[in-house]
């Protein structure tokens, strides 16, 4: 029951920030209003504790959600047959940049931030 | 025979087709994903999306078709992406004291992820719509969709692309930072979110908890991040 007071809030959130992003015209994507707007309200313990059980469940099978989209690779096969081994290339490329860079930068701030006192 | 073949067409126009292949066909490939010790190559995205594919082609049904059973997990992603004020939330300590080199790890590394695709995609000769497509690859997928419609992208073709990107993510970052070196499970996992996004995050929930909680912190800064930002840099071009 718990868990369905958490989803029936994370809805009214995902609403009231379709309802926002469109009256106000924001650029941003409803859900992520719905997230920001949560996140102030994760301070009241009737939100909490529903909300928490709802996510958990929600993030653990987070990657099943993907499986629709995904499958929808079928329906661009033709640009697959035209583009497939460049889009590959950009693919693997850029994704792999993109974790070194987040992963050497981190590393760098944060151990930089705590190596200065031991002084090694 | 005939009967047969008139039940599994009804069958497979109803929405209980794609809705009942996808779980059936995911809760297998976890199965087959945890007898193999959680290899990454493993995925059971990749082997439930390979499988469901195949199984449409060979049985030549349409995505639509598909897609009309299958719209129920798919529009959990919305509360999905609501539900990650929760991480972000239960990490706020770290992430107020850790703000800054949070903000710039995921700003510079989310940067590089989408610029690099964007301009390795141009360097390759790909046409503008596919560019415009690739900038939110690194978003998770329905954000991705809401940025590359604001681009004047392929909502769908950008989902596509994100969902690949995640995948990359999650099956070849482990052997990536092996090599490269040590890194921690919080560096490991915060990449991860940054730059292969749900996909990429889910992968790390499963190997380490550090991991898992520096990949949901990830996610969450980067739909806002990216949400906020790509749309203001495209208006520069």
């Amino acid at each position: 029951m718990i868990t369905l007071t958490g989803l029936a809030w994370l809805l009214i959130f995902q609403s009231l920030g379709e309802v926002l992003t469109r009256l106000l015209h924001l650029r941003l994507p409803g859900p992520v209003i719905g997230l920001l707007l949560l996140v102030a309200a994760l301070r009241l313990e009737r939100v909490r504790a529903p909300v928490g059980a709802a996510a958990e469940v929600l993030l653990s099978h987070f990657s099943l959600l993907f499986v629709p989209v995904g499958v929808g690779v079928i329906t661009h096969l033709d640009l697959l047959a035209q583009y497939g081994l460049r889009l590959l290339v950009v693919l693997l490329l850029s994704t792999w940049l993109g974790l070194i860079v987040t992963a050497l930068v981190l590393r760098r701030l944060l151990r930089g931030g705590q190596g200065e006192d031991p002084a090694a | 025979m005939q009967d047969f073949v008139q039940l599994w067409v009804y069958l497979s126009a109803t929405p209980l087709f794609g809705l009942t292949a996808t779980l059936v066909t995911y809760v297998l490939a976890q199965a087959f994903y945890h007898q193999m010790q959680q290899a990454p190559w493993a995925n059971p995205v990749l082997w439930t999306v390979l499988t469901l594919a195949l199984l449409l082609w060979v049985s030549h049904t349409p995505y639509p078709t598909y897609f009309s059973g299958a719209q129920f997990i798919h529009f959990l992603l919305g509360p999905a992406v609501v539900s990650l004020a929760w991480p972000l939330w239960q990490r706020r300590t770290q992430l107020v004291d850790r703000f800054r080199p949070l903000l710039v790890a995921a700003l510079v590394g989310g940067t590089t992820a989408g610029g690099s695709a964007v301009l390795i995609a141009w360097a390759l000769g790909l046409p503008p719509s596919l560019l415009r497509s690739l900038a939110p690859k690194s978003v998770t997928a329905p954000v991705a969709m809401g940025i590359a419609e604001q681009l004047g992208g392929v909502p769908a073709l950008a989902a596509v692309f994100a969902v690949l990107t995640g995948l990359v993510g999650a099956i070849s970052a482990k052997y990536l930072f092996d090599a490269l070196g040590p890194f921690t499970p919080c560096e490991r996992g915060f990449a991860l979110g940054v730059s292969a996004h749900g996909i990429g995050a889910a992968r790390a929930m499963q190997v380490h908890p550090d991991a898992g909680a520096y990949a949901a912190l990830a996610l969450g800064m980067q739909v806002i991040l990216s949400s906020l930002l790509i749309p203001l840099i495209a208006r520069l071009f």
